[in-house]
């Protein structure tokens, strides 16, 4: 058995050395995907485009738009007049953000009731309003502190307490929630996940196509060891594209890694055994490199997005949530993310690991089942 | 090569005698072979024996069932019923087995292109576990026959076609198999490298290996020992070609004219007029008693104002036998 699963190894990095474009193929969508991601996947929102109406003219309201000024979260690109200004502005997308004082601002904080602010969104990119409303809502807080910090028993009256309870957060793991501490690791397993399935299907849907696998077929090869001689290559390749990126975050990105690489190294194994299965299993149910290239499509997307990646697997339906129970990338994310950023070890992480195994054994087992059906 | 009793008799009738006995030791019998694709009946009951050292043609038009009959004895294609027996090997009960005595080289014969002729030798060796003097030997004798010596470093990929195949062949040769499939082996290949190819078939064929292969040509039909004329997916007649010949009813006219299709439209459907086949610029007509036929044709195409310069009988070739034996049946 080792001497064919031997000649199918050769012949695999044979054929890798021969293909000149192979290590550049392998290698750099990996490096700029992760420049990529590594930059643009951030929830932090950076200057908003506003449009500012003041219609109370007072010394509050002033004060109050200055609060946005400062900071570079919000860019003014508007002070307008009137309320038709400020449809506009948002209607033409100039700005995504349009605060309204109304008329009597200044005389309803000075007679101690709450005074309304308006604040217009453009609710088509939903994420970005969000988190704006969540800053906006963080400076009128400010604001209103700020002001019964610098008025006290105004007028003979006593100050208001507005806050009863003061919220003070030290999150752990990452103290300065930087999201791109969450997002690095989760996009280094969604690469791999990526690159590792289209790698095994293409390479075998490939021979099928040419017709090379009939041909070895009807030597005495087993099809576990074509399975083998087909998948250790891209495991070995998936490793070594984990760690690259891996190197890549650290280094470049300076995401800390505080946990054990042997857990780190567990975990992508048997990610990659259940992606390698994935692929495999693909490849059964494509006789053409386009079927594949379909149903990678079909596939693979939905697995990254049902992974927990950006999407919180809590807040999903429920069918959709089951859906994940299946889904490799869920596991994994779990995994790098604590054994970048946690440090914790097998004691938390085996119900994750265990769900791993299971799925690369499960998959492995009927793709190996099914290969053999598609020989016919 | 064969002996055995002759099989005359109504050629139109499909319960002669398929199999033709062989004296010498059979190597691949299949019995009773059905294979079914959905509705569609590919291969339905097939019986056959080969014998060492024949080479054994299966002819028949496209979707006769000749791939599927070469993929079930190669084992890669499961049959629904019958058996399939290949040196003294069950396939159908152990394939695996089966695969060491045979080899199977279908039309297009899988070669790594990125790899070069000496290294697709190299890797099909190996699975086999040839040794390496064996794989050496074989390799540079076989090459030598193909006309390949010079071509060991070049890349499989940049072959002609003719090339490719016979390093296909030499792939499937590289381990001494005892049985020897070819699926349209020279389908696309040059006359140079045809003759090559059937160089190494009859050498091989010498050394006591058993041959079957399928073909769409004609004149390569009449070179093997024995030929199995299929018909949606059924053997309907199997013999040598020599016999087949002699089955075939009516005598041969080949007739000479300039204008063969007016020709044809003339006699199509005369009496005594078996068939009409147009063979570039001659027409092949087979008729019942040629000493009453001939005169009449020549009368009728006189009629028709058709010019001819010849009339000759002629020695039927395995194409007009073909057309013969599966045309009459389509109309019987």
């Amino acid at each position: 058995m080792f001497d064919r699963l031997y000649v199918m190894l050769m012949k695999e990095f044979l054929e890798l050395k021969r293909d000149r474009w192979a290590m550049f193929r392998l290698i750099v969508p990996m490096i700029i995907q992760m420049l990529v991601f590594g930059y643009a996947a951030t929830f932090t929102v950076y200057h908003v485009k506003t449009a500012i109406l003041d219609l109370d003219h007072s010394q509050a309201s002033r004060s109050l738009i200055s609060h946005f000024v400062a900071t570079s979260r919000f860019d003014v690109v508007d002070v307008a007049s009137t309320q038709r200004a400020i449809t506009r502005d948002i209607d033409h997308d100039q700005a995504v953000i349009a605060i309204v004082i109304h008329a009597g601002f200044n005389q309803d904080l000075e007679n101690g009731h709450g005074a309304p602010l308006q604040v217009i969104v453009d609710g088509t990119n939903s994420n970005t309003a969000l988190i704006a409303l969540g800053y906006i809502n963080q400076i009128v807080t400010q604001f209103s502190a700020d002001r019964t910090g610098s008025t006290p028993a105004f007028r003979g009256k006593p100050a208001i307490p507005l806050t009863a309870i003061t919220l003070q957060y030290r999150p752990w793991f990452n103290e300065g929630l930087n999201d791109r501490w969450f997002f690095i690791p989760g996009v280094i397993g969604t690469l791999t996940l990526m690159q590792v399935v289209s790698l095994t299907a293409f390479a075998i849907v490939r021979e099928r196509e040419v017709g090379t696998l009939e041909q070895i077929m009807v030597s005495p090869i087993r099809p576990y060891e074509f399975i083998l001689g087909k998948t250790i290559p891209f495991f070995l390749i998936g490793l070594g594209d984990i760690a690259l990126v891996v190197a890549f975050g650290i280094l470049w990105f300076h995401i800390p890694f505080v946990g054990n690489p042997w857990i780190m190294l567990l975990g992508a194994s048997l990610f990659l055994l259940a992606a390698l299965g994935m692929g495999l299993l693909l490849s059964t149910f494509s006789q053409t490199q386009q079927q594949a290239f379909a149903l990678n499509f079909f596939f693979v997307n939905p697995f990254f997005i049902l992974s927990g990646f950006a999407f919180p697997i809590a807040a999903m339906p429920k069918l959709l949530q089951w859906f994940t129970v299946i889904n490799p990338l869920r596991y994994f994310l779990v995994v790098i993310r604590a054994v970048f950023l946690k440090g914790v070890g097998l004691a938390v992480l085996w119900p994750d690991m265990l769900a791993l195994t299971l799925l690369a054994l499960v998959m492995l087992a009927i793709s190996v089942l099914r290969f053999r059906k598609s020989l016919d | 090569m064969t002996s055995g009793e002759i099989t005359v008799g109504n050629p139109v009738r499909t319960d002669v005698d398929k199999t033709s006995a062989p004296s010498a030791p059979v190597t691949v019998r299949a019995h009773g072979l059905s294979k079914s694709f959905g509705a569609l009946k590919a291969v339905n009951n097939v019986d056959f024996t080969v014998t060492a050292g024949e080479i054994f043609g299966l002819v028949g038009p496209d979707g006769a069932g000749k791939t599927t009959i070469m993929r079930m004895l190669a084992g890669v294609l499961s049959a629904d019923t019958g058996d399939i027996e290949v040196d003294g090997v069950d396939v159908t009960a152990d394939p695996e087995q089966a695969k060491l005595h045979l080899s199977y080289m279908p039309q297009r014969f899988g070669l790594y292109e990125d790899l070069t002729v000496a290294e697709n030798i190299f890797f099909y060796g190996e699975l086999f576990s040839v040794s390496r003097t064996d794989r050496l030997v074989r390799s540079q004798a076989l090459l030598k026959a193909a006309g390949l010596a010079d071509f060991q470093k070049r890349l499989a990929g940049q072959l002609s076609g003719g090339m490719k195949q016979k390093l296909g062949l030499i792939c499937a040769l590289i381990h001494t198999p005892r049985v020897l499939l070819l699926d349209e082996p020279t389908t696309g290949v040059d006359p140079v490298s045809r003759r090559e190819f059937w160089g190494i078939l009859y050498n091989l064929r010498e050394s006591g290996v058993t041959i079957i292969l399928s073909t769409a040509y004609m004149d390569e039909a009449e070179r093997c020992s024995r030929l199995a004329l299929l018909h949606a997916g059924e053997i309907r007649y199997c013999d040598t070609p020599a016999r087949l010949k002699a089955t075939m009813p009516g005598v041969l006219l080949a007739i000479i004219s300039s204008n063969p299709r007016a020709l044809r439209e003339a006699l199509t459907g005369q009496t005594g007029i078996l068939g009409v086949l147009l063979m570039g610029d001659r027409v092949h007509v087979r008729v019942d008693d040629p000493a009453q036929r001939i005169p009449e044709i020549r009368a009728s195409l006189a009629n028709h104002h058709v010019e001819i310069t010849s009339i000759e009988q002629v020695v039927p070739g395995i194409e007009d036998v073909f057309v013969a034996l599966l045309g009459s049946e389509e109309t019987a």
